[in-house]
């Protein structure tokens, strides 16, 4: 069975159907990362720039090492080795890199809507590994990924995302995955770190980390970027650790057991505290590796895969 | 070759008055300045309109007729807000484009603004646009800069660009920042009776910002301008203006806030006049699903409500008039991610149909209010003359013909801009004939 979208530009109107195809498909893909030789020939000639107009560690090389384990060629470009920085448009570098008949895109940018833009650029397959403020849908799967993996369903389940709401484009990847799925998601946060208008994220929305917290199965906590404090979105750090941050005394406080996320990289002690982060609740690196899964399995379903199936 | 607006530019030899009689006949004149809206003659001589009235007298021969049946013969119309880009950035647009781009699209005035480069901010400036726009298809009336190179910081000589042909002065593109050279600005334009128009924009408030905060900017990702970011500075300005006795007029109004400071502010007896933008009567943020950055714009779309209120302010006459806020750009300022797009979108050429089409058709305005809003107004608000039918006027008409319809495509476009929010829309009216001190200078033909 295909999928039913062409490109992955976000996770806002992706069906019910589609996450689950791409979640069965990581589920076997984690399984092939389990064997002694984790390489599938299953793209084999097919080419996939990644595309990186915005500074990345983790989820570039997260989607290199799928596309290596899928044996696609993987081609990086990143903006301080590119043309961009000599002034070309992004139609240009797209239109000059398709010329070179390349098959799939992976685009990461600080504004949003360049995955949708590529796709009036170019005739390949575009997967967004995270557009400024808008999706980041790679990542979303994979913290449904991981959920399912260690708590068996989604359906039903509450998920409470905490932190800078406001800037993040992983807390609104999964607040609309997470939705489709059935799950219950409450964002939570400082109201100056939360957007202005969240109706359109269709989930509750509170600043009491109490309100979050109580009954939730999986707590996501976000990366607090600490130059914020300087344009007087918070007072101090201190006070958003107290408010906001994840320690072991809020967790004593809770009747049930819940995961702890964290989409990385960690402020530790800050948002997370280190006995948190390395305890038993954590289940940060399986979302690691369950992200190589994730995108092996978006890459094969994308670049054809399943389609005679 | 695609024919311009499936139109014509026609130039007399010289743009003088135009020395034929001219009659037109069997149109609906509607002139509210004289309170008139029926079918009635028009007759010019020597530039000047002689006639108007229900019969021809037997001693007016004419040596040219037209023929307005089912059209509305209206007084010129005018733009009191456009961007001609020259000097400055020719590759956009020139006084000579935007000027005919002004004349298909109906009008036979326009103010343009000064934020070009140089800015017009002196005397020699301003009198550089007007005597590029001498031999024009359009009459062109320059808005001085408030403050030197709009740094905001000290006032531009105001009387010398009055003396050079300047009618108004504006930062347009920016607010001027400290309220007291604002106020010294007010306080300054009154030994000079122009308008100071103002661009309300709180740039704390809409920094980064690419598209109106609300829903839509959630959805999209994209940072947010606020609509409070035009309030306060709306109030600010108002209140200014109330206590120093000045006049300022608001550009592109685009929330109902400022709608509702607007409509308080002239009940309290404030001499504040206000426009707004085609794009803010026909669309709003939830049309730019698709980044398109064709409708970005400053002030950006807003929402639905906001819109509702637009749509209210110009049926009780809280909103003055409409300005096209006409901002070409060239392709490579546009043909980018959307928070890299430039600001602007062109308007002379789709102005007066996306009016028919939304305000009249839907009946919002009568079509005197229509000739107000685009033609009296701005030219009261401007001091000028223009604006009636009147006896011993100057004859600049319109003729509009509201029953045609029309798709819009932007490689007709007479602007070297083809940033048009409206692009494919199918519209209602347009100006069939556009006529300049009793000249013909355009003319329009087929699509009915």
């Amino acid at each position: 069975m295909p999928l039913t979208i062409k490109h992955l530009l976000g996770l806002k109107g992706v069906s019910e159907q589609d996450i689950t195809l791409i979640l069965d498909n990581a589920d076997n893909f984690y399984e092939v990362l389990q064997r002694e030789i984790k390489q599938v020939p299953t793209l084999k000639g097919i080419t996939v720039v990644n595309l990186f107009f915005e500074n990345s560690t983790r989820t570039r090389i997260s989607f290199e090492l799928a596309e290596k384990r899928l044996s696609a060629s993987p081609l990086n470009f990143s903006t301080s080795t590119s043309s961009v920085s000599k002034g070309e448009s992004l139609r240009d570098t797209m239109r000059n890199i398709e010329a070179m008949k390349i098959d799939m895109v992976v685009v990461r940018h600080a504004a949003a809507g360049v995955p949708a833009f590529l796709t009036q650029c170019t005739g390949a397959t575009i997967i967004n590994a995270g557009d400024g403020l808008h999706e980041h849908p790679t990542q979303a799967i994979l913290d449904m990924m991981t959920i399912r993996q260690k708590l068996g369903r989604l359906k039903g389940l509450k998920v409470a995302i905490i932190g800078d709401i406001l800037h993040s484009r992983v807390a609104r990847s999964n607040a609309w995955g997470m939705t489709t799925m059935g799950m219950k998601v409450v964002l939570c946060g400082p109201p100056t770190l939360m957007p202005q208008h969240p109706s359109p994220l269709g989930v509750e929305v509170t600043d009491s980390i109490d309100k979050a917290l109580a009954g939730a199965d999986v707590v996501m906590m976000l990366r607090l970027q600490l130059e914020r404090q300087g344009s007087g979105l918070f007072p101090s750090i201190r006070e958003y650790r107290e408010r906001y941050g994840l320690d072991l005394e809020k967790l004593s406080r809770l009747t049930k057991k819940v995961l702890v996320m964290h989409p990385g990289p960690i402020n530790r002690g800050i948002e997370l505290a280190s006995n948190v982060a390395d305890g038993d609740h954590s289940v940060i690196l399986d979302q690691v590796t369950n992200g190589v899964a994730v995108r092996m399995a978006v890459l094969y379903l994308l670049g054809g895969g399943g389609e005679n199936a | 070759m695609l024919e311009k607006n499936d139109g014509q530019i026609i130039f007399p030899p010289v743009l003088g008055a135009s020395p034929q009689k001219l009659l037109i006949k069997n149109g609906r004149v509607i002139d509210p300045a004289n309170s008139v809206d029926g079918q009635l003659f028009i007759g010019v001589e020597q530039g000047v309109i002689t006639l108007c009235a229900k019969e021809v007298p037997a001693d007016f021969s004419p040596q040219e007729e037209i023929d307005a049946t089912g059209m509305w013969v209206v007084p010129g119309l005018m733009d009191m807000h456009v961007h001609l880009r020259e000097p400055g950035r020719e590759d956009k647009e020139t006084i000579e484009t935007g000027t005919q781009a002004a004349c298909a699209g109906g009008f036979t005035s326009i103010a343009c603004m000064p934020n070009t480069n140089p800015v017009l901010d002196e005397e020699s400036k301003i009198r550089y646009v007007v005597q590029r726009a001498q031999d024009s298809v359009c009459r062109v009336y320059p808005i001085g800069s408030i403050t030197k190179g709009l740094l905001g910081e000290e006032l531009s000589p105001f009387g010398e660009m009055v003396r050079a042909g300047a009618r108004a002065v504006s930062d347009d593109g920016r607010s001027v920042r400290m309220a007291n050279i604002m106020k010294n600005a007010l306080n300054y334009s009154k030994s000079f009776r122009i308008p100071v128009i103002c661009h309300c924009e709180d740039a704390d408030l809409t920094r980064g910002g690419h598209m109106n905060e609300g829903a839509m900017s959630t959805l999209l990702g994209v940072w947010g301008m606020p609509s409070i970011a035009e309030e306060v500075i709306v109030a600010r300005d108002i209140m200014l203006a109330s206590y120093t006795g000045a006049r300022v007029h608001i550009a592109h109004v685009s929330t109902a806030g400022s709608v509702r400071l607007v409509r308080d502010a002239k009940k309290l007896g404030v001499l504040v006049t206000c426009e707004t933008c085609p794009h803010y009567i026909a669309l709003t943020d939830d049309d730019l699903m698709t980044y398109d950055t064709n409708r970005k714009m400053n002030p950006p779309l807003r929402t639905l409500a906001d819109r509702e209120a637009i749509l209210m302010g110009l049926a009780d006459g809280t909103i003055d008039v409409i300005a096209s806020d006409h901002a070409p750009h060239v392709s490579e300022d546009k043909d980018v991610e959307f928070d890299a797009a430039a600001f602007g979108v062109v308007g002379l050429e789709t102005s007066l149909a996306v009016v028919m089409t939304y305000l009249i058709e839907k009946e919002i305005l009568l079509p005197s209010e229509l000739v107000e809003k685009m033609s009296l107004f701005p030219n009261r608000i401007l001091g000028l003359a223009g604006g009636t039918l009147s006896k011993g006027s100057v004859a600049d008409i319109t003729i509009i013909d509201p029953n045609a319809r029309w798709t819009v495509d932007s490689r007709c476009f007479y602007s070297k801009g083809r940033n048009t929010p409206f692009e494919g829309f199918n519209l209602h009216g347009c100006a069939r004939y556009t006529i300049l001190s009793g000249n013909v200078v355009y003319e329009r033909k087929g699509q009915s």
